[in-house]
């Protein structure tokens, strides 16, 4: 799986709430608490990746009558927590939420600043980011905007304005996120987390002694960093990851991407709509290895081919070397295969973006006898932590990209989510598959579910059949008013029993429009019963409701296909 | 919506004969239907949906010289509606690509050719690079392609050039950022406008940052190659005395009929639209010739020509006004040549070429005479090299030779300024004592792209050449 910067920030999860919860806040208290903030005027932004200490002593009586409101349970006895949290990311956020609702006295340990990754340093920046590079894009485009009857006189962009727009916009949604953990009274403890050892955790600042506490049931949530392969010298000026791409200091006329998952997807839109040119550098056969072989073929079609951008498959960069003494930044290409030496690009910058690796060390993982597989901890699907000698850990467990299930924002969350309810006692079991991601490119990709050849490869196992249904965007009225009718959506689904196993969108608003076939499998909707829902018209969900029309699920009745397992 | 991609249309290859018979008419295509064998078959852009007229080719699944098998996709289309995959129903070989990706076809049209055996893809190939398929649209300046042995070379493919490539083969350098010129080290956008503009990297000298070569230098390059062919909207003509003149034959036309460009006349027409997009004015001079009269009698027998002269007193004008000799290939800066080359137009059969002199300003008025004839004779042969038609600094037309006495030129796309040389004609003059007297006069006309030059610029030129040519005593020097 690809990594996670790409995905939106999750907004808390709205948890079920059929049961009574005895807390005063919901999750939806988010916007109280953004509005309580400007009100009182309380802390100023302060500029990404500087270290965000925190609470303040100043804070602390404040966040005490914030806590008294909101009602954090009492802790079980004998122990400091019910539940105590490693890492302030979105997936340890979400979890913190849910926790407080079902009643749980909980904590967070934040070692850097909250928000993790994906407020940070990822989703929610490079949003920013994609939201410039969109609308430049439009206005560049000559022939679009005369199609539409519209003039615009040579758009440009300040490269500061557009970082500022990025960094304002992580620094509110920081303080959202801290603030609603605040409002329900979660104890945001600051230091570096450590396993001490069953339900023990150590934290503190470096230099600082540390403070043990106990408590009922730990998630570690500690997250992920920029994979940057051996050979690869990062200066973070003219060689750098996703982390230094994201504050925009600079747009280099010249910048190779070094992978071309979602990150490095994402940043080929952002830096060609600001002007620069962009070498891929895939160690693959195939661009966009990650999607759909059909979607990644019409994304090559729409996102790089018209593009100033070409790309360099099947090689690995075994060395860059930073720009320096006047030279130009060096990448040392050999072949995949055979690794023999291939090429040397030359170029004003390059940007790795070939992953990301789970933040575990310094854990203590080892003090409690795990073994991360290349830095993973190891979970089964309940997010329980596994120990070397393929034993559950009780009242250990670990979400988000630490444990590498799936490497996106909602995906953690979710994974936090479930892992609450089953510390409530009700089990739980997320299904991955009904997890969507996207890639907020112009236009944009989404996805939910498996790929065709990976339906097809499971059909084959299992001895059922697999069809395929396309809708395009050219035919939706809506997408045409827009005069966006570059797209496809595709359907992969169980003719026999209607049943929904993957579905892929390129097209405009991609991301936002997955959510009915996320729902769908999430709740295990068939293409038969979702077919009759009806879709406002002219919007572009009509491209779903169209796709959903167009699967032919057998009928019961039939002669041939009476034995068959209907819906 | 049916489903994208998953109908195999069948329709799309007719054998090439019968169609041929429906487009007969027309010089070339006579000659064409000679050369064609039933065994190459055109695939063409099938009608995929009722209201489909024409079809934009989304990709070759398949690529020239490949092997198809019945039933084989090999293009995806684009329709008014969805893209789908088209497939073959005849074995044999992908011979030729006749409309490229992301180019547009009328339903009907040929995109493609299928030879039965591989030995005969060399022959499609050639029907491929002759024929025209009206809808395809032709890559920007395309020059002629070389003619294949096999064929006798079409009246079409008049001009010689071997290739468009560029330009600068002559001023090209080494690229620093290339390990003294071993690599080519070109941006991705450069690259691909390389392709689309059939512009040879290797020949491109870099100006980017570490002597990269970048989008400009690439459209440089082009624009200078383009330039070479066609260069004003009437035939010119080197002076009167020069070998190439021969007027223009009209035979062999057939009334009523529609003749599709040729290559060359595509590359025309092509840089004739372009050169809308560059602002030009216009200047004109009236020059008495009556001194440059009596010098070319006195050197004609030793070989000198009129072309030679008028080309050696517009490169001595240009070494006082550097400006006028400039170009403006991005919008934003003066790009100062180095040195002066003179183009100069010539009319040949099927189109125009411009033969460059190059360092007129430098090279005495017999070489540039003998260099000129070469010239001359090379290009009646068609064997000018790519470096000997374009790198022209400052065009010449001259139309003096049909008694024309003024006209205006076009300029040509990648340089600055081109001069429109009318007849020199007895024209009855006052002269400043209050007399009236004859003199010969000839009126020349520069038009030029007010980016770079501003009409005092001109005015300035214009004075400089009138006052060499009326005391031509610098040109023998």
């Amino acid at each position: 799986m690809q990594a996670s910067l790409s995905l939106s920030l999750s907004l808390p999860p709205a948890a079920p709430r059929s049961d009574p919860a005895p807390t005063v806040f919901r999750p939806s208290a988010l916007r109280f608490c953004g509005l309580r903030r400007e009100a009182l005027g309380l802390r100023p932004l302060r500029p990404a990746g500087s270290t965000w200490v925190f609470p303040s002593p100043a804070r602390t009586p404040s966040r005490k009558t914030v806590a008294a409101v909101s009602g954090n349970g009492s802790p079980s006895k004998g122990f400091d927590y019910d539940l105590v949290i490693i890492g302030a990311g979105v997936g340890g956020h979400g979890a913190a939420l849910h926790a407080v609702e079902k009643g749980l006295k909980t904590a967070i340990i934040e070692g850097d600043i909250v928000g993790g990754t994906c407020v940070n340093r990822g989703c929610v920046p490079s949003k920013a980011l994609l939201a410039v590079s969109g609308r430049m894009r439009e206005l560049q485009n000559e022939h679009h905007l005369k199609a539409l009857g519209l003039q615009v006189s040579s758009p440009g962009y300040d490269r500061q304005g557009v970082a500022d727009h990025a960094n304002n916009l992580a620094s509110k949604i920081r303080n959202n996120l801290t603030n609603s953990l605040k409002a329900l009274g979660v104890d945001i403890l600051t230091g570096v987390g450590t396993i001490a050892g069953t339900q023990k955790v150590k934290y503190g600042k470096v230099g600082f002694p540390d403070t043990e506490i106990t408590a009922k049931d730990i998630i570690i949530a500690t997250g992920s960093v920029p994979f940057v392969p051996n050979g690869i010298e990062v200066d973070g000026k003219t060689v750098f990851t996703s982390d230094h791409a994201l504050k925009l200091e600079w747009v280099p006329e010249w910048i190779a991407i070094v992978g071309s998952g979602y990150i490095g997807l994402e940043f080929s839109d952002v830096y060609s709509a600001l002007g620069s040119e962009v070498t891929f550098v895939e160690a693959l056969d195939q661009l966009m290895p990650g999607f759909d072989p059909e979607i990644g073929k019409l994304a090559q079609r729409v996102l790089i081919n018209p593009r100033k951008i070409d790309y360099h498959t099947g090689v690995f960069a075994k060395k860059i070397t930073p720009a320096k003494d006047g030279k130009p930044v060096l990448i040392e290409l050999i072949d995949a295969k055979t690794k023999e030496p291939k090429d040397t690009l030359e170029v004003d910058a390059a940007l790795i973006a070939t992953g990301r690796a789970p933040f575990t060390k310094g854990l203590g993982l080892e003090n409690i006898n795990i073994v991360t597989q290349r830095g993973f901890v190891p979970v089964n699907e309940r997010m329980q932590v596994i120990d070397a000698s393929g034993n559950l850990i009780p009242h250990l467990y670990c979400i988000g990209d630490a444990n590498g299930k799936m490497m996106l924002a909602h995906a953690a969350s979710a994974q936090g989510i479930s892992v609450v309810e089953q510390i409530g006692g009700r089990d739980n079991v997320l299904n991955h598959l009904s997890i969507p991601a996207a890639c907020f490119t112009h236009p944009e990709i989404s996805m939910v579910g498996m790929t065709e050849p990976q339906a097809r490869e499971k059909a084959q196992q299992e001895g059922f059949e697999v069809s395929v249904a396309k809708t395009s965007f050219k035919a939706n009225t809506k997408a045409l008013a827009e005069n966006e009718g570059e797209g496809l959506a595709k359907l992969i689904y169980r003719p026999d029993t209607g049943e929904i196993l993957g579905v892929h969108i390129l097209g405009m608003h991609a991301a936002d429009l997955i959510h009915e076939a996320s729902n769908a499998i999430a709740l295990g909707t068939r293409v038969q019963d979702i077919k009759f829902a009806v879709h406002a018209h002219p919007t572009l969900s009509e491209v779903l409701d169209e796709l959903f029309k167009s699967a032919k699920v057998f009928e019961c009745i039939s002669g041939v296909h009476s034995m068959r397992n209907c819906a | 919506m049916a489903g994208v991609g998953q109908l195999h249309l069948g329709t799309p290859f007719l054998p090439s004969a019968s169609i041929r018979g429906r487009s007969s008419g027309g010089g070339g295509s006579r000659r064409l239907t000679t050369r064609i064998q039933a065994k190459i078959r055109e695939i063409f852009m099938p009608a995929l949906s009722s209201t489909m007229t024409e079809g934009k080719i989304v990709s070759w699944v398949r690529a020239e010289g490949d092997k198809l098998s019945k039933g084989e996709s090999v293009v995806v289309v684009e329709s008014d509606k969805a893209d789908m995959d088209v497939e073959t129903f005849y074995e044999g070989y992908l011979a030729a690509i006749m409309v490229e990706e992301g180019d547009v076809a009328a339903v009907g049209s040929a995109i493609a050719l299928l030879a039965e055996t591989e030995d005969e893809i060399p022959l499609a190939k050639s029907q491929a690079s002759s024929s025209s398929s009206p809808a395809a649209s032709p890559p920007a300046a395309e020059t002629p392609v070389p003619p294949s042995p096999s064929e006798t070379a079409p009246e079409a493919v008049s001009s010689p050039p071997p290739s468009p490539k560029s330009s600068q083969a002559a001023v090209s350098s080494t690229h620093p950022a290339s390990e003294s010129g071993r690599r080519i080290v070109a941006t991705p956008y450069a690259k691909k406008l390389a392709k689309d503009l059939k512009v040879e990297l290797g020949s491109v000298a870099g100006s980017g940052p570490m002597g990269r070569i970048v989008a400009k230098d690439v459209e440089a390059a082009a624009a200078v190659a383009a330039a070479a062919a066609p260069v004003s909207s009437v035939p010119p003509k080197s002076i009167s005395d020069s070998a190439a003149v021969k007027a223009p034959a009209s035979p062999a036309i057939q009334l009523g009929t529609v003749v599709p460009f040729t290559t060359m006349q595509g590359a025309v027409s092509k840089n004739m639209v372009e050169s809308l997009s560059v602002p030009t004015f216009r200047v004109g001079y009236t020059i008495t010739t009556d001194a440059l009269d009596s010098l070319y009698k006195k050197i004609k027998s030793k070989g000198v020509t009129m072309t030679a002269l008028l080309a050696k007193a517009t490169a001595l004008a240009l070494t006082k006004h550097p400006v006028v000799n400039s170009s403006c290939r991005d919008g934003k800066s003066f790009t100062y040549n180095s040195s002066i080359n003179i183009a100069v137009a010539v009319a040949i059969d099927g189109g125009l070429i411009t033969p460059v002199l190059q360092d007129a300003d430098k090279v005495d008025i017999y070489s540039l005479s003998r260099k000129w004839k070469e010239l001359v004779d090379k290009a009646r042969a068609k064997q000018l090299q790519p470096h000997e038609y374009n790198n022209g600094t400052f065009t010449l037309s001259n139309l003096g030779m049909f008694g024309v006495d003024r006209f205006d030129a076009i300029l040509p796309p990648g340089t600055g300024a081109i001069m429109a040389v009318g007849a020199s004609q007895p024209t009855v003059v006052a002269t400043k004592d209050g007399r009236i007297g004859v003199k010969s006069q000839m009126q020349v006309n520069v038009t030029a792209d007010h980016r770079v030059i501003y009409g005092a610029d001109l005015a300035a030129f214009l004075q400089t050449l009138a006052k060499i040519i009326e005391d031509p005593k610098e040109l023998t020097l």
